[in-house]
C-alpha cells in the first residue's frame, strides 16, 4: 500500500463517515412530512403580486370564500366596484376583473357570493374590498392542485408582508375563522 | 334606498386605499329563515397537495436510477443504455416532476436547516441531497451521467463540442465555486435560494416561467452545442461537491475495460475535456522551476484567502440587500427621513402591523452583521479555491495511460466505444488488437 493510497483511503473513509453523520443529523432534525406553500390570510395585504409573480402562467393562488365568516351583505365591497351604477350583478358594477364572483339572492336582504375558481386570477382586488369594509371572508389561498411546490417560491420572494410561508402538507390551508381574534 | 347605498360606497371607497385594516366581524353572519345551508368548507380544502407517498416514491426512483446508472457505467459499459436512462430521468425528474426538488437546490435547504432552527426540512429533501453524494463516493459521478435532468438537457444538445485548454477550463470552473459559496451565504442568512431562482432549465420543464430565465436557459443550451455541458462544468454548485467526492471514489470510469494500449483513439472522444493523456518526460530544469513556482503559490495562499475574505466582507452592504428585512428597513428609513415619496406595499404592510421601527432596524443590522461574517467565509473560500486551482495547474502527476479525470469525468460513457479493447470485449474485434 502506497502512501498516496493510504491517504486517499483515509480521506474516503472520513468523507463517508462525514456524510453518514450529516445524514443522521439531518434525519433527526427533519420532518417526516413534506411542507407546502400557503398564504397566511391574516398577514396578507392583497397587493396583487400573487397574480403576476407565480411561475405558472395562471397563478396557483386563487381567491376562496369562507361562507361561515361572510355577512351575506347586499352591498358587498368584494363584489361591487367603486361607485357602481347600480346594485345589480351587471358586469359594469363588478369589481372582479374577470367576473369570477357570482351573486345570488338567498332571502331578503341576504346574498350569497360564490367564486368561480376557473375564472379567478388571484389578483386579490375583492380580498382588499372585503377586508376593508366587510368581514374578510374572501381571502387568497394557494391551490394545491395547481401549485408546483417550487423550492424557492417566486411569489414568496415577492410577498411584501411575509404572508407566504411553508406549512405541513397535512394542514395545507389556513382558513379564516369566525371566532378569530 | 338605491341612491343612499350608492353614495355610501362612493364615500367609503377612498378609505380602501389606506390599506387593509384587520377585518373584524362587522356584519354578524345572518340567521337564515329559509333553511339555507352554508356551502361546506371542503369546497376550499378538497384540493390537496401531492401525497407524501409520492414524495417517497421520488426518492425511490432517484435511488433506483442512481443504482442503475452506476451499473450501466461501470459494469454494462453501454452508452446507449446510459442515454436511455438519461432520457428517462429527463422526463421523470424534469418534465414530470417539474424539476423540484432537485439535489442541486437541496444544498440550500440543508444549509438553511443548519442555520435556522425553525426551518423544518422534509426528510425527502435530505435524501435527495445525500443519496447522490453517497453514490458518487462509491461509483463516481454517475448522478451527472444519467440521473440529473439539467445535465440531460445539455447532454442532448452537445453536438459540436470544441476542446478547451486546461487553464481556461480551470478558470471558468471558479464560477461554480463562487456560485456555491454565494448560494450557501444567501441560504444561511435566509435571504434567497439563488440556485433555484436562477435555475436555467426549470422554465423548460414547466413550459412557463420568467422570460429572463428562459433566455438564460436558451443561451446555455446554445453555448452547450459547442461547449459540452457548460452549466455542469462551469456553474453547477452541486457539481463542485460531486467533483471532490468523485476524486476519492472507490470505483471509477475507465476508458478501457482492461488495459490501455495508448492508441490515442479516445483522445478526442470526450466532449467535456475529461480525458487525460499520458505525461511526457519533463525537460531538464523544468522540475526545479515548477518547484519554485509551487513554493511561491503555497506562500501566497494565506494572502489570497485574507484579501478575498476582506473583499467578501466589504460586500456586505450590497449582498445584504438580498434579504427582504434589510430592504424593508432601508425603505422605511428613507420614507421616515422624507427622502423618498410615497410608500411601497412592503412598507405599508409593515406599518399596518404596528411593529416598532427600532426593532426592525436592529433586525436589519443583525442580518448585515451576519453578511459581514459570512462575507469573510465566502471570500476566504473563494481565495482558497483560486489558490488551490493555481497550485493544481502547477502540479503534474505522472500518467502512463489515457485516463478519465476522476473529478471532471461525468461518466457519460461516450469514450467506451472508441477503445479498441472495448470492441474486443464486445467481440466486435479479434483478440489481436493490442494486449496479448
Amino acid at each position: 500500500m502506497t502512501r498516496r493510497r493510504f491517504l486517499r483511503d483515509s480521506l474516503w473513509g472520513t468523507c463517508l463517515a462525514g456524510l453518514g453523520a450529516a445524514g443522521g443529523y439531518f434525519w433527526g432534525r427533519s420532518h417526516k412530512q413534506d411542507t407546502v406553500w400557503q398564504i397566511d390570510p391574516y398577514t396578507c395585504v392583497a397587493c396583487g403580486n400573487c397574480a403576476t409573480y407565480c411561475v405558472l402562467e395562471e397563478s396557483a393562488v386563487k381567491c376562496v370564500h369562507n361562507h361561515a365568516v361572510c355577512g351575506y351583505c347586499r352591498i358587498c365591497f368584494g363584489f361591487f366596484g367603486p361607485e357602481p351604477h347600480d346594485i345589480t350583478e351587471a358586469a359594469e358594477n363588478q369589481l372582479c376583473p374577470t367576473g369570477a364572483i357570482n351573486r345570488k339572492l338567498i332571502e331578503d336582504p341576504y346574498y350569497e357570493y360564490t367564486l368561480d375558481e376557473k375564472l379567478c386570477n388571484g389578483c386579490g382586488k375583492c380580498v382588499k374590498g372585503c377586508n376593508a369594509f366587510g368581514n374578510g371572508s374572501l381571502f387568497l389561498q394557494v391551490r394545491h392542485d395547481r401549485c408546483k411546490n417550487c423550492n424557492d417560491c417566486s411569489i414568496a420572494a415577492a410577498c411584501p408582508s411575509g404572508a407566504f410561508r411553508r406549512v405541513p402538507a397535512d394542514k395545507p390551508y389556513i382558513l379564516k375563522r369566525a371566532d378569530h381574534t | 334606498m338605491m341612491r343612499s347605498s350608492h353614495v355610501t360606497i362612493a364615500l367609503l371607497f377612498p378609505l380602501m386605499l389606506t390599506g387593509i385594516a384587520s377585518a373584524a366581524e362587522r356584519f354578524p353572519p345572518p340567521e337564515f329563515e329559509t333553511g339555507y345551508e352554508l356551502p361546506p368548507v371542503t369546497n376550499i380544502t378538497q384540493a390537496v397537495p401531492r401525497g407524501d407517498i409520492y414524495e417517497y416514491l421520488d426518492v425511490a426512483v432517484l435511488a433506483a436510477a442512481l443504482a442503475l446508472s452506476s451499473y450501466l457505467v461501470l459494469k454494462k459499459r453501454s452508452r446507449r443504455w446510459i442515454y436511455t436512462l438519461m432520457i428517462f430521468s429527463l422526463l421523470y425528474f424534469g418534465f414530470w416532476r417539474k424539476g423540484c426538488v432537485c439535489p442541486i437546490g437541496a444544498i440550500q435547504n440543508v444549509v438553511l436547516s443548519i442555520f435556522d432552527e425553525t426551518y423544518a426540512m422534509p426528510i425527502t429533501v435530505t435524501l435527495f441531497f445525500v443519496l447522490p453524494l453517497v453514490f458518487t463516493l462509491f461509483f463516481g459521478r454517475t448522478f451527472c451521467a444519467a440521473v440529473c435532468p439539467l445535465g440531460a438537457m445539455q447532454d442532448l444538445v452537445a453536438l459540436r463540442p470544441i476542446s478547451i485548454p486546461a487553464w481556461l477550463e480551470a478558470g471558468l470552473r471558479l464560477f461554480a465555486y463562487v456560485y456555491l459559496a454565494a448560494a450557501v451565504l444567501f441560504a444561511a442568512t435566509g435571504s434567497a435560494f439563488i440556485i433555484c431562482r436562477y435555475d436555467p432549465f426549470v422554465s423548460f420543464f414547466r413550459l412557463s416561467g420568467w422570460f429572463n430565465i428562459l433566455v438564460l436557459g436558451a443561451c446555455i443550451l446554445l453555448i452547450g452545442v459547442f461547449v459540452g455541458r457548460p452549466y455542469c462544468r462551469f456553474l453547477c454548485p452541486y457539481g463542485v461537491i460531486l467533483r471532490q467526492l468523485s476524486r476519492l471514489s472507490k470505483r471509477r470510469v475507465t476508458i478501457t475495460p482492461d488495459e490501455c494500449i495508448k492508441c490515442r483513439l479516445c483522445e478526442d472522444s470526450c466532449p467535456f475535456g475529461a480525458i487525460r493523456e499520458p505525461t511526457a518526460e519533463w525537460p531538464a530544469g523544468h522540475y526545479v522551476k515548477s518547484k519554485k513556482r509551487l513554493g511561491l503559490l503555497i506562500a501566497i495562499l494565506p494572502v489570497l484567502i485574507f484579501v478575498f475574505g476582506w473583499l467578501g466582507s466589504e460586500l456586505k452592504g450590497i449582498a445584504s440587500r438580498a434579504h427582504s428585512t434589510v430592504r424593508l428597513a432601508d425603505r422605511v428609513h428613507l420614507e421616515d427621513a422624507g427622502r423618498v415619496e410615497g410608500t411601497t406595499n412592503a412598507s405599508d404592510a409593515f406599518r399596518a402591523t404596528g411593529k416598532d421601527v427600532e426593532q426592525l432596524n436592529a433586525e436589519a443590522s443583525g442580518i448585515i452583521a451576519q453578511f459581514g461574517t459570512g462575507g469573510w467565509v465566502f471570500g476566504g473560500f473563494v481565495g482558497l479555491v483560486i489558490g488551490l486551482t493555481l497550485i493544481s495547474l502547477t502540479v503534474q502527476r505522472k500518467r502512463t495511460d489515457y485516463e478519465a479525470d476522476r473529478g471532471s469525468c461525468l461518466a457519460c460513457g461516450r469514450c467506451f466505444e472508441y477503445c479498441p479493447r472495448e470492441n474486443v470485449r464486445l467481440k466486435r474485434l479479434k483478440e489481436t488488437v493490442g494486449g496479448d
